[in-house]
């Protein structure tokens, strides 16, 4: 494996390209995740955001291109594979596991990810992500129980548990109400504090000015711009994407 | 020569069958695994017919292939339908539909045991040779592939043609958007589901002309048209067309050069080989 | 170990204790029976083990056995019959493990279409072989009674259910759980669903060939048609569906009343046992789809019970 310094990006795409049948999803894309970095990951609907996502984490092959975890190709590796090397994500559509509490989901993370723990060091550090994402009191509780940003919080923690280098996050943040949102957003910054290499895939405007360093704009499978959010977010050709999906 | 063509021959007459069975599966979303009882019961009235009256088991097609039909629609609608209902993923319709098609099998196979007894049948019907090529050939079985090949064309062409064919198609591409487009679901699904067995049982009354069949035989050609289906691709009409008849020639070759009781294990043989090489099918596409 | 292990523990050792003492009644009937209801408490429990949380239904436990037996039939002229149980285990184990690579990885139908096929498929690969050699059957002469049968059967039940505790604690068995909930997450997770799914298949494949060749010496005279029934498939997934595969105890539960009523159907009205299997079949899915364990909790918890 290359040896990781600050120079070597944390998650690279090149040429990245998903396709589906006819469509082209995911088209030729490329950029970087550099250690420590939010970047985020904006573009309209069906614009191959979450493709993207599950490029990297190994849900679907890409059909071109690599994609590289601090210079190593992670391209043909399975889910579970990527997932041991340091990439945890969460689901557009929350997914958690419905017969068991909310200890166990996020031990799931803790005891299978990257970094591997057993028995009561398992159960420490599962209920350590508990706390910081805001679930401590309800280990016990079934995750039907929970409410929806509940729900989120746990596939969070889960995803935290397994100590990943990269977090990707998959509209984590869509769907809350506004004093949710503002949780919810406190709680994505505390992380950034925290120095963690994270890409998101994000709607809400806010959001992605008030946490993201960098940001990469998609429209139909390919890359726009790339820059800062300010940046990106007045550039003509991403305003035109953006109305051209207003129009439709 | 006369191998490869006898081979073709029966390929002919279990495309019929695997195309009754993949109109369930692929169409319907129901694994039906009793459906080589649906055969045997078509092979049945074909031989009960043929004795009491002398009818051609061509003629028997046109009364078992309405009765089936009925049957398998009300089968859908009983028995199936409350189980799509109450299934929260496709893994537990996947499940609850194996044991309770695989309940049908057994409760069939008692019926038929009950009525019948368990003794083999045959009957012979045009049972004379015929020359072709310069070989020789049982006309029954000349008969029955051709039947087989005017149902399974005329399957085609509705699929292909008719409005409903279209709807039964695009529901077993895309269920939900087909709901999108108005297009009836548990209605398509039900109807596919009775013409698969429909399809299936004429297929048994035109085997019956040249196979013995037994009450307990049907579990076999399921295997079979499984096969056929997985191997030809799930949904895919020309894939299943194919392997239909690769299995028949494979078969045929097996029984004639090595031993006539390893055609199952050769049919299997092929199976494992899809399996581990092909798994989306001969002509699919590799999704994952 | 918590209080309420050790309760289970205790419990266990008791009912174990009692049923071997079953051959002092001295009743060759219910001897015969304690057979059939441990070479079934065996293989349904161990079918559970493995079915119950990935949710594959397995066919192959006819296949898995037939192998076990042939194994005996064949060994027992060249080594001593206590060395063939591994070897049995072993033959079982390494089926179980090519069957899960090449099927495991893709969806359930597949699965069962395969396991379905696989007695079969080795049933006539054997009878080949033997018609080429003109050989027709095999005898297993031994000195083992019914009796000795019978307290390896109940060993053998005793190390699937200590194998289904240990391995509900371990790594393995937390995946599991996960893959039962959501493969997909399982695997974004970092387990390999594939190779978690074909370690748990082993043990069914193993402890079933064990089991076949126990009962070997029991048949005498060995042939492909005997050691390879489909029919014992079939029982074992309704026994075991019947029991109930969220709990390990669940299949015995299962067990006890299918093998007394298919006795009973067997002696009375010996051509129906085909709609009997049927019946049960649909009995599982309409009425009774988490078995009778299923059905004790629900009462249990009506009656206002939380916890065990
Ligand atoms: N599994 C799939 N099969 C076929 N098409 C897909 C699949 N997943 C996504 N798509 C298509 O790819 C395009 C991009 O989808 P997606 O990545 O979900 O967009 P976004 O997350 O940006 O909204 C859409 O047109 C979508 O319909
Ligand atoms: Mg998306």
């Amino acid at each position: 494996m290359a040896v990781p310094s600050s120079s070597t990006p944390v998650l690279s795409l090149r040429g990245a390209t998903k396709r589906f049948g006819g469509l082209v999803a995911v088209n030729n894309l490329d950029f970087d995740v550099m250690e420590h970095q939010v970047m985020g990951l904006i573009g309209p609907n069906g614009s191959g955001k979450s493709t993207t996502l599950n490029l990297i984490s190994g849900a679907l092959r890409p059909s071109a291109g690599s994609i590289l975890l601090r210079g190593a190709p992670i391209t043909h590796l399975r889910a579970h594979a990527i997932a041991r090397r340091g990439v945890a994500r969460t689901f557009q559509l929350v997914r958690v596991l419905p017969s068991m509490t909310v200890l166990e989901n996020i031990r799931a993370g803790a005891v299978f990810g990257h970094r591997r723990r057993w028995g009561h060091e398992a159960d420490a550090f599962a209920t350590q992500m508990a706390e910081k994402v805001g679930l401590a009191g309800k280990l016990a509780m079934r995750v039907s129980q929970l409410t929806y940003i509940d729900t989120k919080r746990v596939e969070l923690a889960r995803a935290l548990a397994s100590e990943p280098r990269v977090l990707l996050l998959d509209e984590w943040l869509a769907g809350l109400n506004p004093t949710e949102l503002g949780e919810g957003i406190a709680l994505v910054r505390r992380l950034r504090d925290e120095g963690r290499t994270i890409l998101l895939v994000e709607h809400v405007m806010d959001a992605i000015r008030s946490l993201c360093d960098a940001c990469v704009v998609m429209a139909a499978g390919a890359k726009i711009a790339e820059g800062t959010p300010d940046e990106v977010l007045s550039d003509p050709e991403v305003i035109r994407a953006y109305l051209g999906e207003e129009d439709a | 020569m006369d191998i490869l063509i006898t081979g073709l021959l029966l390929g002919g007459t279990y495309a019929l069958i695997a195309m009754g069975l993949n109109l369930q599966y692929g169409m319907a979303r129901i694994m039906n695994l009793a459906n080589g009882e649906m055969l045997v019961a078509g092979g049945f009235a074909a031989f009960w017919l043929y004795n009491a009256g002398q009818v051609s088991p061509l003629l028997t097609v046109f009364l078992v292939a309405p009765l089936a039909f009925a049957l398998n629609w009300l089968i859908y609608r009983v028995m199936l339908l409350p189980l799509v209902r109450r299934a929260k993923s496709r893994g537990q319709l996947e499940v609850d539909s194996i044991l309770a098609t695989f309940g049908l099998s057994f409760v069939a196979v008692g019926l038929m045991l009950m009525a019948f007894g368990g003794d083999y049948f045959s009957y012979s019907y045009l049972a004379r040779p015929v020359s072709f090529l310069g070989d020789t050939y049982a006309l029954n079985r000349m008969v029955a592939f051709l039947a087989a090949v005017v149902i399974c064309g005329a399957l085609y062409l509705w699929l292909e043609r008719s409005r409903a064919g279209m709807s039964i198609r695009a529901i077993a591409v895309a269920p939900e958007s087909a709901r999108l487009v108005g297009i009836d679901v548990p209605r398509l699904a039900a109807i596919a589901f009775a013409l698969g067995g429909a399809v299936t049982a004429a297929g048994g009354a035109l085997i019956s002309s040249f196979l013995t069949l037994d009450a307990s035989t049907g579990v076999v050609f399921t295997l079979k048209a499984l096969i056929i289906v997985i191997m030809g691709g799930v949904g895919d009409v020309r894939g299943t067309i194919v392997a239909a008849l690769l299995l028949g020639v494979m078969e045929t070759f097996v029984a004639a050069l090595i031993d006539p009781g390893l055609t199952l294990a050769a049919a299997y043989l092929l199976f494992i080989l899809i399996l581990l090489f092909r798994p989306q099918g001969l002509f699919g596409q590799r999704t994952t | 170990m918590t209080g309420q292990e050790l309760r289970a523990l205790i419990l266990s050792t008791l009912a174990l204790a009692a049923a071997a003492a079953l051959p002092a009644l001295g009743s060759s009937y219910w001897l015969t029976m304690g057979v059939t209801i441990a070479m079934y408490t065996v293989l349904a429990t161990s079918w559970a083990l493995f079915s119950g949380p990935t949710h594959y239904i397995s066919l192959a436990t006819a296949a898995f056995f037939g192998v076990g037996t042939y194994t005996t039939a064949i060994g027992i002229e060249l080594l001593p019959y206590w060395t063939l149980l591994p070897i049995a285990a072993a033959l079982g184990a390494v089926m179980a493990a090519l069957v899960g690579f090449a099927t495991l990885r893709l969806s359930g139908v597949y699965f069962v279409i395969f396991t379905l096929g696989l007695a079969e498929f080795v049933r006539q690969i054997i009878t080949w072989v033997q018609n080429l050699t003109g050989q027709k059957g095999l005898y297993v002469l031994t000195d083992l009674t019914e009796k000795h049968i019978y307290w390896q059967l109940l060993g053998l039940a005793a190390l699937v259910y200590l194998a289904g505790w240990l391995i509900a604690r371990s790594r393995l068995g937390f995946a599991l759980r996960i893959i039962g909930d959501d493969e997909e997450v399982a695997r974004h997770v970092g387990i390999d669903t594939a190779l978690a799914k074909i370690v748990l298949f082993m043990v069914p494949g193993a402890v079933a060939a064990v089991a076949g060749a126990m009962l070997a010496p029991r048949y005498i005279y060995i042939e492909p048609s005997l050691a390879f029934t489909p029919m014992l498939s079939f029982q074992v997934v309704i026994m075991a569906l019947l029991g109930g595969t969220g709990r390990l105890w669940g299949a015995v539960v299962g067990v006890i009343p299918f093998t007394l009523l298919w006795e009973a159907i067997s002696a009375s009205f010996p051509n129906q046992t085909t709609l009997l299997l049927g019946v049960a079949f649909l009995v599982i899915v309409y009425l009774l789809p988490r078995g009778f364990v299923g059905l004790l909790e629900d009462a249990r918890r009506r009656l206002g019970g939380g916890g065990w």
